[in-house]
């Protein structure tokens, strides 16, 4: 992990404009560097501009000063390394679980061949639900839709995976479980994650280092290694670590609020 | 086919059980009656509606050139031979289908033309919406002049009272399509092109089919509202011709025709929908 960084942000500042002209400002300032293959959860509380800064890296919109940069090039447009998964699963209802995981071969490139097909198939296997290639996607429950979801942002193996509050949307249980999931997926096939979330035990749970970011504007308020060891299962959840890192999140995330 | 699925298990309830097969779960008599009742009252409200307007007419002695009761409408159909009720019956389908049609391949491309540029919709909107706010009643004279005695301007009519919903209901339609799904889209940089015929349209569905169902009706409304200007042939012409000889009867015909020919345009965008797109129809209905 002491190799140049796979993603980099440098004093990125990002204002929007408000619906009565004004600029609002909604990221200041921010720097940070995040490595091959490291798990780097966003933690913060809503409105902080956790998702500008996923949409900045997806190459979807652009910071109004400072840069991002991949693999140490400037994101100018959307980038073939990135996949992504978002809050709601968002799939094609019309398809069913393979075609909805094949998807992103068929729009960016017009056809989907046997090989996609495959890998598709592997990667349904790898999330568990290789008996449900054929399912429609309204007989599946709500993790299992987000883990066609995370099937589908896998497809193009990319290097990076950038992941917007993706369970969220979930109970409570399934959120839990699919948290386990996950780091049994990126075992398997280790990428740089870059996962955004406001739910504390999820980041030490899940990541390497977590950003802690202030209200709005977004800043960045502080950067915390996770010395949870790996690999993390149940039993994580009452390693000493965890409970003073959550305890720490949860002390600087509320003092500042009640202030 | 209703009927069948119905009286099956309920005749097998019905018979005593024979010695030797496993007694079936019975079915209690009133609940069987409630349920038959459930299936059927919509036809028994029917029934009883034309029961109560054949014995209102007969009781009270209305003349039949003011409100002829269903008895008198029917033999006065049987007046006029079927192949003429045909020939009218096709002229107004062709006019409300050649309409229905022109506004649908105008509609589509502009809901798209619409949802994609602020501008475009900016400068298109406002003509549109004044366009649908003239009155059709209003404007079919004038079209019948403009355009001369042919088809053409009854076409006209059916198109201009048609296309308004289903551009409204379509742009409506292709821009709810989840904002997620669009960024995936840009993210992979996919055309335009992709994303419209990929992911807008197919979200836009559900929509689109309700307008084109809302649609059918109005098709046949233009239709009628055209013949009532200028026609010699058709069912509205048939109401207009038989209310002005008092033969009531006829014209009662023809809007039970109309009435029949609607719902059967109606029905069929109702089965296209099942067929085509069965995903966009709630569960129970598909």
């Amino acid at each position: 992990m002491t190799d140049d960084p796979v993603i980099s942000f440098r004093n990125v500042v990002q204002d929007f404009q408000r619906d009565d002209g004004g600029p609002v400002r909604a990221l200041d300032n921010l720097s940070f560097d995040i490595g091959r293959h490291e798990f780097v959860a966003v933690l913060g509380p809503s409105g902080c501009g956790k998702s500008t800064l996923l949409r900045l890296l997806a190459g979807l919109v652009f910071p109004t000063s400072g840069s991002v940069e991949i693999f140490g090039m400037k994101v100018t447009e959307p980038r073939d390394e990135i996949g992504i998964v978002f809050q709601k699963p968002t799939l094609l209802p019309w398809f069913n679980v393979l075609d909805n995981v094949t998807f992103p071969m068929r729009h960016k490139y017009g056809r989907v061949t046997q090989t996609e097909k495959d890998r598709a198939r592997e990667l349904l296997d790898l999330v568990e639900l290789g008996q449900f290639t054929g399912a429609g996607i309204d007989q599946l429950s709500g993790g299992m839709q987000q883990r066609v979801a995370i099937a589908r942002a896998l497809l193009l193996d990319p290097d990076i995976l950038l992941m917007d509050e993706p369970f969220s949307a979930l109970d409570a249980l399934t959120r839990e479980e699919m948290s386990f999931e996950l780091l049994r997926i990126w075992t398997e096939k280790p990428k740089t994650v870059l996962f955004i979330t406001h739910s504390i035990p999820e980041a030490v749970l899940l990541a390497d280092r977590i950003i802690v970011m202030s209200p709005r504007p977004g800043a960045v308020r502080e950067l915390l290694d996770v010395r949870v060891p790996r690999p993390r299962s149940l039993a994580s959840l009452s390693d000493p670590n965890f409970n003073e890192l959550a305890n720490h999140i949860r002390s600087s995330l509320f003092s500042r609020r009640a202030a | 086919m209703s009927l069948q699925t119905t009286s099956v298990p309920a005749s097998s309830a019905a018979a005593p059980p024979e010695v030797g097969t496993p007694a079936k779960p019975a079915v209690p008599a009133p609940a069987r009656a409630i349920a038959l009742l459930n299936r059927f009252a919509p036809l028994l409200a029917f029934a009883g509606l034309l029961i109560v307007w054949e014995g209102g007419c007969r009781l009270f002695k209305v003349p039949a050139f003011l409100l002829p009761p269903p008895s008198a409408i029917i033999s006065g159909a049987q007046e006029i031979a079927w192949p003429l009720w045909l020939g009218h019956a096709w002229a107004t389908i062709r006019v409300a289908l050649m309409g229905y049609i022109a506004a649908v391949i105008v509609s589509i491309p502009l809901a798209i033309a619409l949802s994609s540029s602020k501008l475009l919709s900016r400068t298109l909107y406002p003509i549109i919406v004044v366009v649908h706010s003239m009155p059709i009643v209003a404007v079919a004279p004038i079209i019948v002049v403009t355009l001369g005695a042919s088809d053409l301007p009854r076409v006209v009519i059916t198109f201009l009272i048609t296309f308004f919903p289903i551009v409204v209901t379509t742009t409506a339609g292709l821009l709810a399509t989840p904002e997620e799904l669009i960024e995936l889209s840009r993210s992979l940089r996919a055309s335009r092109f992709r994303e419209i015929v990929h992911i807008r349209l197919p979200f836009a569905l559900p929509y689109i089919f309700s307008a084109l169902k809302i649609a059918t009706t109005l098709s046949v409304v233009g239709a009628v509202v055209a013949e009532f200007v200028a026609a010699e042939k058709g069912l509205g012409y048939m109401i207009m011709f038989s209310t002005s000889f008092f033969k009531i009867n006829h014209s009662f015909a023809s809007l039970a025709i109309l009435v029949v020919v609607s719902l059967t345009f109606f029905q069929s965008m109702v089965l296209l929908q099942k067929w085509l797109a069965p995903w966009s129809l709630p569960r129970s209905e598909r």
